[in-house]
């Protein structure tokens, strides 16, 4: 029986690798520029804070009351006020998509105040962009108390509420959505560079008839595939350094965990997203098809079900068993642990455990699919 | 012992109901070259990867140099060079990285491999280029490469499939005699093709057909087998007309034109008489020497399509225009600084094959293209049916069919979907679009076909879907850009039946190719050489014009090869 490996083999496999990287600009694209872009589209362009929201509000009457009202919408930081008299106006706005929610104070407002009477206070908000809406609701909320407090203050009513909520973000105090994005973002660039990057490698071979050759040699399978993991590894750890670099130095995330468990944990996700991509390559034989395939399959699944966004708790329960075949999903856990809460070794460990498990049953599918014959 | 011994091996594959390799016993001895010989779809490819451990046999045993693929694969390739179809060298690798890479692969002894190096790239002639990528090499010498590859590790079999295919004719000859000599050293052979003249070069030939070996031994046997088979008649006033009745009559196993002529192979010596008799030959026909060509069709079981049913649903044409059916006037294109085509002259009658020929790079394909208006001329008028294409195009294309060298299918539609998709290109409609897809599929016998993909079928049964495409809408005239280049002898010879047989219905047509033989079925032939039309004329006067008083039966191929001569030699 022959060895599985002979080091010499499979040294000149890695070395043929390592030339065709090098010298076919597309590998190294796929390594940089992904990186680049996604982390840039994902690092700025979604951010689920909403900053100053402008809102309209229609006062019916002018009294001190109203007044009052809408200097506490003023004053709050996150609320940009525009006042008009009557409703038309601001309702065309709001459908030009100028302003996002509308108050209106009502013209018996104050006269039912005045009575104690409840006085109500209608809200309008833009259901097409519920995250916004939602928001804008807590804003006005917030305004609206402030303006009671200062109402009863000012009457010298002391109210004494029975509680007081005191809130505190733990892991992201300030609440920064990009903080927990772009750990998860980068769990998505490396499923896509991992997959696409290896998706290609064995169609290629089968694409240029080179792969007949290479089986006509005394090439073993373990040797076959060795030579397409470990070049692209290289090739995957740059591309998770210069994410690591970019979010830590440019976007000012935190690394609190260890940097030496980030990459070991890297390397483990690493085989996982590339033991995907060989397995598309070996099945397709056909470079156009296990791109497309790889896309779907890695970047698809690694966007919705991994939590990156979408909490996977909040999620049918079906769905949520699929996600747990979702490489990404354990990946995205351990960078979001190590980014913002540190060395929580249990959460790092059990998480390795199941990347563990996925890379072994991509690369053992793809050595299984793996044949030393043609057909 | 150094031998391949096949008892009884056979392949099917599923979903096919025909065996790719029937039951077939052979030994095949190294110490020479022997040729595995056949046309495309024989089973050639299947039976060299069941030799390399590629692919199981579904049947009977199977020994290589005294090892069984199945059980000792790893000791089997440990001595086994094997050549794929397309080889895969490494484009983005250098000539010295994927010799070097093969060395490692096939643990060549780290000391011994610079002068083995040395040795494999003076043997290919390839030490000029060491550093360039593979990919970068021209098409003889990347097959070289693949050669000097594949021989890495002194195998002692060597397994080449199809190894002459795209390789300009210098190169085949130096590829032939490095396979020569190594044959010499005792090495084991086994190199397979389609191509007529490599095969009647090898020491031994396996003829396949189908699946099944039809003839082992050498190649003359075979040529002797034809003595007195082979016969040339006179072809009178239309020797066109003349040769589809002399297909049609039972003693003849096959019939080509050559040039006025008929050359016909008969299925036994004496049916002669028969032929003369039924064709009043009257002591005018000739005896000549059987070609390794007449043998090969012949074994084949001769012609297999005789009259074409493609003819027959043609509308017939009066060719009483004036007008001539294509023009060229002066006709010029360059780019840039270069001149692909210099002041073309010629006109083409009505009903008349007109061939255009030339080497690689010469025009051809420049003059044609502006013929059939896919490419604007620079000057000069490329007049279609009396009309200017440059004015006019939209209106004269209607009227033309175009056939191009990749067929242009679609290759993911089914057989039947292309043949709509073409009738609606072409503006057919209703009723009348129904009517011609129904007459191609009976003409092309596409019945059992037409729920598969043109992807799926032999090259023989694409090249006739992609004519049944071109012809649907009748054209008056029928533009070839190398319309049998890759195709076998047997399925060229059936396509020529149906050109033959629209011709015969009034259908002009212009056709480029480089097989030599091919231009005999021409009317007329053109000659194209550095962009210019250096000679035309019928393909007899050609060779008139170049055979000296003591020859007779001049090659088309050596006409060709003294015109070129004889134009260098005027202007250098």
């Amino acid at each position: 029986m022959q060895s599985p490996i002979a080091w010499r083999r499979l040294i000149a496999m890695c070395r043929k690798e390592s030339y065709q990287i090098l010298r076919d600009p597309s590998s190294a694209m796929i390594a940089v520029v992904i990186p680049l872009l996604l982390l840039f589209i994902f690092g700025y362009g979604i951010n689920l804070d909403s900053g100053v929201i402008r809102l309209g509000i229609v006062a019916e009457s002018h009294n001190a009351d109203t007044h009052a009202l809408i200097q506490a919408f003023d004053d709050s930081p996150y609320i940009e006020p525009i006042v008009a008299d009557h409703r038309a106006p601001l309702v065309q706005q709001l459908e030009a998509n100028q302003i996002r929610g509308l108050v209106i104070i009502p013209t018996d407002f104050s006269d039912r105040l005045n009575r104690d009477e409840i006085a109500p206070l209608q809200v309008i908000t833009d259901g097409s962009e519920p995250n916004t809406a939602q928001f804008l609701q807590q804003y006005v909320q917030g305004a609206w108390e402030v303006w009671l407090t200062q109402k009863q203050y000012r009457l010298g009513v002391k109210e004494a509420r029975p509680i007081e909520v005191e809130m505190r973000v733990w892991y992201n105090p300030a609440a920064i959505s990009q903080y927990f994005i772009i750990p998860g973002a980068i769990s998505i660039i490396m499923t896509v560079i991992g997959a696409i990057l290896t998706s290609l490698v064995i169609a290629r071979e089968w694409e240029r008839g080179t792969m007949e050759a290479i089986l006509a040699t005394r090439v073993t399978r373990t040797e076959l595939l060795l030579s397409k993991l470990l070049p692209y590894y290289v090739l995957g750890m740059f591309a998770m350094l210069l994410c690591v670099a970019l979010s830590t130095g440019i976007m000012g995330v935190p690394l609190r965990g260890s940097f030496l468990l980030l990459i070991v944990v890297s390397l483990l996700f690493l085989t996982s997203s590339m033991g995907m991509g060989l397995l598309i390559s070996t099945i397709t034989r056909n470079q156009f098809n296990a791109a497309m395939m790889a896309l779907n399959a890695a970047f698809l699944p690694a966007v919705m079900l991994s939590g990156f966004v979408f909490e996977i708790g909040s999620m049918p329960h079906l769905v949520q068993w699929v996600s747990q075949l979702v490489p990404a999903r354990y990946f995205v856990s351990i960078l979001k642990t190590l980014f913002l809460a540190g060395n929580l070794t249990p959460i790092i460990l059990i998480n390795s455990l199941y990347l563990l498990i996925t890379a072994f049953i991509f690369i053992g599918l793809t050595a299984f699919k793996t044949s030393r014959q043609l057909a | 012992m150094n031998r391949i011994e096949l008892t009884a091996v056979s392949k099917s594959f599923e979903g096919q109901d025909k065996p790719a390799v029937a039951p077939m016993s052979l030994t095949i001895e190294a110490g020479k070259v022997t040729g595995l010989v056949g046309p495309d779809g024989a089973g050639k490819t299947t039976l060299l990867r069941m030799m390399a451990g590629l692919l199981s046999p579904t049947s009977g045993t199977l020994e290589v140099a005294g090892l069984v693929p199945d059980q000792s694969l790893d000791q089997l390739h440990a001595q086994l060079g094997y050549m794929p179809q397309k080889f895969g060298l490494y484009e983005d690798l250098t000539v010295r990285e994927n010799l070097n890479l093969y060395a490692d692969l096939r643990g060549v002894e780290p000391s011994l491999w610079p002068e083995t190096y040395h040795q494999l790239l003076t043997f290919t002639d390839l030490h000029a280029f060491t550093h360039r990528p593979a990919g970068k090499l021209s098409g003889g010498m990347k097959q070289k490469l693949g050669l000097a590859c594949t021989l890495v590790g002194s195998p002692k079999v060597l397994l080449l499939d199809e190894p002459g295919v795209g390789v300009d004719p210098i190169s085949r000859r130096e590829l032939w005699r490095m396979v020569h000599e190594l044959a010499n050293d005792g090495m084991l052979i086994l190199w397979s093709t389609s191509y007529l003249d490599e095969a009647e070069q090898c020491d031994q030939l396996v003829l396949m057909n189908e699946g099944e070996v039809l003839y082992q031994g050498v190649p003359d046997m075979m040529t002797a087998h034809m003595e007195g088979r082979c016969w040339l008649l006179p072809g009178g006033a239309h020797p066109r007309h003349y040769l589809t009745q002399i297909l049609q009559h039972p003693s003849v196993s096959d019939a080509v034109l050559q040039g006025r002529q008929v050359r016909a192979i008969l299925h036994d010596a004496s049916d002669i008489e028969n032929l003369s008799k039924a064709l009043s030959l009257n002591g005018n026909e000739k005896s000549v020497e059987p070609r390794f060509e007449d043998a090969f069709i012949d074994r084949l079981g001769g012609a297999s399509v005789r009259h074409s049913a493609l003819a027959e649903i043609l509308p017939q044409r009066s060719n009483h225009e004036s007008t001539p059916a294509i023009e060229a006037i002066e006709l010029t294109r360059t780019f840039g600084d270069f001149t692909a085509t210099d002041h073309v002259n010629f006109k083409v009658k009505r009903g008349e094959i007109f061939g255009l020929l030339g080497p690689n790079g010469a025009g051809k394909s420049t003059t044609f293209r502006m013929m059939c208006g896919l490419l604007p001329v620079s000057s000069g008028q490329a007049n279609v049916l009396g009309i200017n294409l440059k004015a006019r195009s939209g209106k004269v294309r209607r009227r033309l069919g175009y056939m191009a060298q990749k067929f242009s299918l679609y290759g993911h539609l089914s057989v039947l979907q292309n043949l709509r998709f073409f009738s609606g290109t072409y503006g057919l409609k209703g009723k009348e679009r129904r009517q011609r897809i129904e007459e191609m599929i009976h003409a092309f016998q596409l019945e059992p076909l037409l729920a598969q993909t043109p992807e799926s079928l032999p090259l023989g049964f694409k090249q006739r879907l992609a004519l049944a495409c071109a012809l649907m809408h009748q054209p008056e005239i029928l533009f070839l850009d190398e319309p049998t280049s890759g195709v076998d002898p047997l399925t060229r010879r059936e396509f020529w039946v149906h050109i033959n047989g629209m011709v015969e219905k009034g259908v002009t047509v212009m056709v480029t190719t480089h097989f030599m033989d091919e231009a005999e079925f021409c009317d007329r032939i053109g000659l194209v050489y550095h962009g210019k039309l250096i000679a035309l004329d019928t393909p007899d006067q050609l060779k008139q014009q170049v055979t000296k008083a003591s020859e007779s039966n001049l090659t088309m191929e050596e006409a060709f090869i003294r015109l070129i001569a004889k134009y260098d030699e005027v202007h250098s």
